[in-house]
């Protein structure tokens, strides 16, 4: 039971910068019914931007702080590069075909992105921990953290409320939520879905690669971080209900805490633990917790 | 192509690749007996993407079929090839029966990743399990064939030999299937499941068969290429890669010939080989580029370049 | 006569919306009844519930005198008791003659048939084919067929199962108004071998005042007429609310 404080503020922290990944994944599901699997390719891609802008920043003597930006700028400019491209030069065709062919054109995708990120920066691990450790320590009883854990989760929280205020609040996100509901309803009113797509990929793209960055600094950058992250994502986005941004938030809670509980108390099951919840929520509610309601089909 | 000609026509294929294999060399041995045992799994996927879904985890079944091999000769010292196999049909089969009732519930996406999550448990299961090698896993070899000695520069050849008549046997099952009314309840499925419902055929029911039928392809696979291989881990076999390999090679393949998952194993395997070797860094990047080629250019598999793609496809 | 399909006080809401209320009616044997109203007036709920699409909120479905309310699609069809669909559910990528051959297939091994079991699945197809005037399409792709075609290729389907009671969603909708009628006699005509009972659902009075002994109307998820088509026809309530004033003929010359 001393272990219950450690416990749930592990999980949270975990949780935090899967929500920001898994966020982009169901936002993208839900307005353009792809299941993107390249996301864990741009997670990486993020990763290694930041790691290496950061790097290469703090070495040639500039200001420590400025890396926060520098993290940050690298995530943006990795989304606003890689998702217009990918979505302009790839997925715009395919639009159409059945879902399932777009998630097999999306793991095409990763398995080129995987090799591609190598090509880029290499196959040694590259880790940039000085913004992890620069902003100090937390202590809360008898655990301390770093205080840029919570930087993670503030961003977390932030990339959600601004999500949900984009979407609920603005006039863009009315459109948004109008192709989530019915695509070709929304082209008939003249909504110009294309653009929606290419906005919709690209903020995604950038939410992959600002959990990549993020995460960077508290970890060793390597090849096969995407490949690790886009299942749990997928654990995440399917618990939670495909499309649903609230549904992502509790199904990284979800997988957070348990994962958190499993490496605290039994870290033989800590692998699969996550599955095992998947694969029970899927039981219970087999659309995900927030799924949107079926139509009538005759 | 007539529906009698197809089972003929495998048959000669048998004959001619069990009379060359005996003057073939070693690695020409190993590299067939790939493509065989991996069209053995690609042969269920065609069945269940022929009723309408694509399994992301079918390296579930690979992996029991493989571990419950290589488990009879490390931990039990029966080393006969024939027992694997029935070993792995047995327990991929049995575990099929099980998860099939929960998972003929799903579809499309759902289906996907429900099969992708229970593969990764099994994966999860095993890398913490000391006793099975976790990440390491542990070695095998086959000594035996129903019962009878096998010298040992004859093994590679017996495995070669026992994989093509499997692959045979197999396939012509599997053509007869597909000519069925089963078989036809299958791509009605995958049309109109409602329809089928309506009919008054159970939807489910055909479902789960199916799945078990490929689960347990897939564990006579995985036992095949234990055998093969000598080696049993995680990684190659449950993790959700190895699925997703399996996967490609279905696409490749299509759905239209049973012959086809074999030729679409031997393209993988070969290309796989040669970039490894070549271009370690960038054989995913081959196979990505590969398979969205496929997936633009040809919607119906490589079967479809041959002109003898069938309608149902 | 006997009754062959019974509903008693059929009940059907989702949420605040009622599609079905307290719906009451009698079929007998051998009869064809038309059901007519408005888009949403609730007809295609009736039938989704006595084939078990849907399962009443209250009330019973009796076929035969057996309660067969809630029960599954597939089980009801294996009473014997078959539909056709507004929108056609066929099986797309197959060909019309492995459309039938599969319904076929599936309908020999499961329901127990009106006129028994014993022939060729082949032959039925064949035989079905014929009846429907398919053979001009045998082997083209059910997804490329022209609409009036798909119709007939659903309704052949339902009747591939060897129905005793057939109820047929809109079998003329989407179909050119010089081809309906044509329609219409080749599905009745096919029909009168098997002794079968007929609803259909349709918006077109003249086929349904010309095929039908009997017409149930109706308004809002209630039944509003129930009779004979030329008394349901005069009623004013269905004048007013399913068919319009000025469609009726007899209406209009009569008020001159």
């Amino acid at each position: 039971m001393g272990q219950l404080p450690a416990v749930i503020v592990d999980g949270v922290l975990y949780a935090s910068w899967m929500f920001v990944i898994a966020v982009g994944l169901t936002l993208i599901y839900g307005v353009m019914k792809i299941l993107n699997v390249a996301h864990g390719s741009l997670y990486a891609l993020g990763a290694y931007t930041a790691s290496t802008a950061a790097g290469y920043w703090l070495s040639h003597g500039h200001a420590p702080m400025g890396s926060y930006v520098v993290l940050l700028l690298a995530a943006l400019v990795v989304g606003l590069i890689a998702g217009p491209l990918i979505e302009r030069g790839l997925l715009r065709f395919m639009y159409g075909r059945d879902e399932i062919v777009l998630v097999l054109v999306t793991y095409a995708l990763f398995l080129i992105l995987e090799d591609f990120t190598k090509l880029l920066f290499g196959v040694d691990p590259i880790l940039v921990a000085e913004p992890y450790g620069l902003l100090g320590n937390l202590q809360m009883g008898r655990l301390i953290y770093p205080v840029y854990s919570f930087v993670l989760v503030a961003a977390a929280i932030l990339v959600g409320v601004a999500l949900a205020l984009v979407l609920n609040r603005t006039r863009q996100g009315k459109i948004l939520r109008a192709v989530i509901h019915d695509r070709e309803m929304s082209t008939a009113v003249g909504i110009n879905v294309s653009r929606v797509y290419l906005v919709t990929f690209t903020i995604g793209a950038m939410l992959a690669a600002l959990g990549g960055a993020l995460t960077a600094p508290t970890t060793s950058v390597q090849p096969g971080i995407g490949a690790e992250v886009i299942v749990l994502a997928f654990a995440i986005v399917v618990v939670g209900g495909l499309g649903s941004l609230g549904g992502a938030a509790v199904g990284a809670l979800l997988v957070g805490l348990v994962r958190s509980a499993a490496v605290h108390y039994q870290p033989e099951v800590e692998l699969f633990s996550v599955y095992v919840v998947m694969a029970l929520v899927l039981i219970i509610r087999p659309k995900g917790l927030f799924a949107a309601p079926e139509v009538r089909k005759i | 192509m007539k529906l009698r000609d197809t089972p003929l026509l495998l048959i000669v294929a048998l004959v001619v690749l069990l009379a060359i294999g005996l003057i073939l060399p070693q690695w020409a041995l190993s590299f067939v007996s790939v493509a065989l045992y991996l069209g053995i799994v690609v042969l269920g996927m065609a069945l269940m993407m022929r009723t309408g879904l694509v399994s992301f985890g079918q390296g579930l079944y690979y992996c029991l079929g493989a571990y419950a091999a290589g488990t009879l000769d490390h931990f039990f010292k029966l080393s006969d090839l024939l027992l694997m196999v029935v070993a792995g049909a047995l327990v991929a089969g049995v575990v099929a029966v099980i998860l099939g009732f929960l998972l003929s519930k799903y579809r499309d996406i759902f289906f996907a990743m429900l099969s992708l999550a229970f593969s990764m448990i099994l994966y999860g299961l095993l890398v913490k399990s000391s006793e099975l090698g976790s990440t390491d896993g542990f070695g095998l070899s086959v000594k035996t064939f129903a019962g009878i000695a096998i010298s040992a520069s004859a093994v590679r050849y017996t495995i070669y030999a026992f994989s093509a008549v499997l692959a045979t046997l197999f396939a012509i099952g599997m053509h007869r299937y597909f000519n069925s009314h089963l078989g036809r309840l299958a791509g009605a499925i995958r049309d109109n499941e409602l329809r089928v419902e309506y009919m008054g055929a159970s939807v489910r029911r055909v479902i789960h068969l199916n799945y078990v039928i490929s689960a347990v392809l897939a564990g006579v696979g995985g036992a095949l290429m234990a055998g093969a291989i000598g080696h049993v881990d995680p990684e190659t076999t449950a993790n959700w890669t190895t699925s997703g390999e399996f996967v490609f090679i279905a696409i490749l393949a299509g759905t239209g010939s049973v012959a086809a998952p074999f030729l679409g194993a031997g393209i993988f395997e070969a290309v796989r080989t040669f970039a490894l070797q070549y271009f370690p860094n960038t054989w995913q990047m081959t196979l990505g580029i590969t398979m969205l080629l496929v997936i633009m250019f040809l919607p119906g598999g490589l079967w479809s370049v041959f002109g003898l793609r069938r309608r149902s496809t | 006569m006997a009754v062959v399909l019974e509903a008693r006080n059929l009940n059907k809401s989702f949420g605040a919306v009622t599609a079905a209320s307290n719906i009451n009616a009698s079929i007998e044997q051998d009869s064809v009844v038309g059901l007519i109203g408005s888009n949403g007036a609730g007809k295609t709920t009736f039938i989704n519930m006595v084939t078990g699409y849907l399962t009443p909120t209250s009330g019973q479905v009796l076929y035969e005198g057996r309660d067969i309310t809630g029960l599954q699609p597939r089980a009801v069809t294996r009473l014997g008791i078959s539909r056709s669909f507004q929108i056609p559910q066929l099986f797309n990528t197959l060909s019309v003659h492995d459309n039938l051959l599969v319904g076929v297939g599936i309908a020999s091994r499961s329901v127990k048939t009106a006129a028994g079991t014993g022939s060729n699945e082949h032959t039925q197809v064949e035989q079905l084919i014929e009846r429907f005037n398919l053979a001009g399409y045998r082997t083209q792709t059910a997804g490329l067929l022209p609409e009036g075609v798909r119709k007939l290729l659903d309704i052949a389907m339902a009747v591939a199962a060897r129905p005793r009671l057939l109820l047929l969603d809109e079998p003329t909708s989407g179909v050119s108004a010089d081809e309906k009628f044509r329609l219409m006699d080749m599905v009745m005509s096919a029909l009168k071998t098997e002794g079968v009972t007929v609803l259909f659902v349709e918006h077109d009075m003249d086929i349904v005042s010309r095929y039908t002994h009997r017409i149930l109307a109706f308004y809002e998820g209630r039944i509003i007429a129930d009779g004979d088509p030329l008394t349901v026809l005069a009623d004013a309530e269905v004048r007013r609310y399913v068919i319009g004033e000025q469609l009726h003929k007899e209406a209009s010359s009569a008020a001159h």
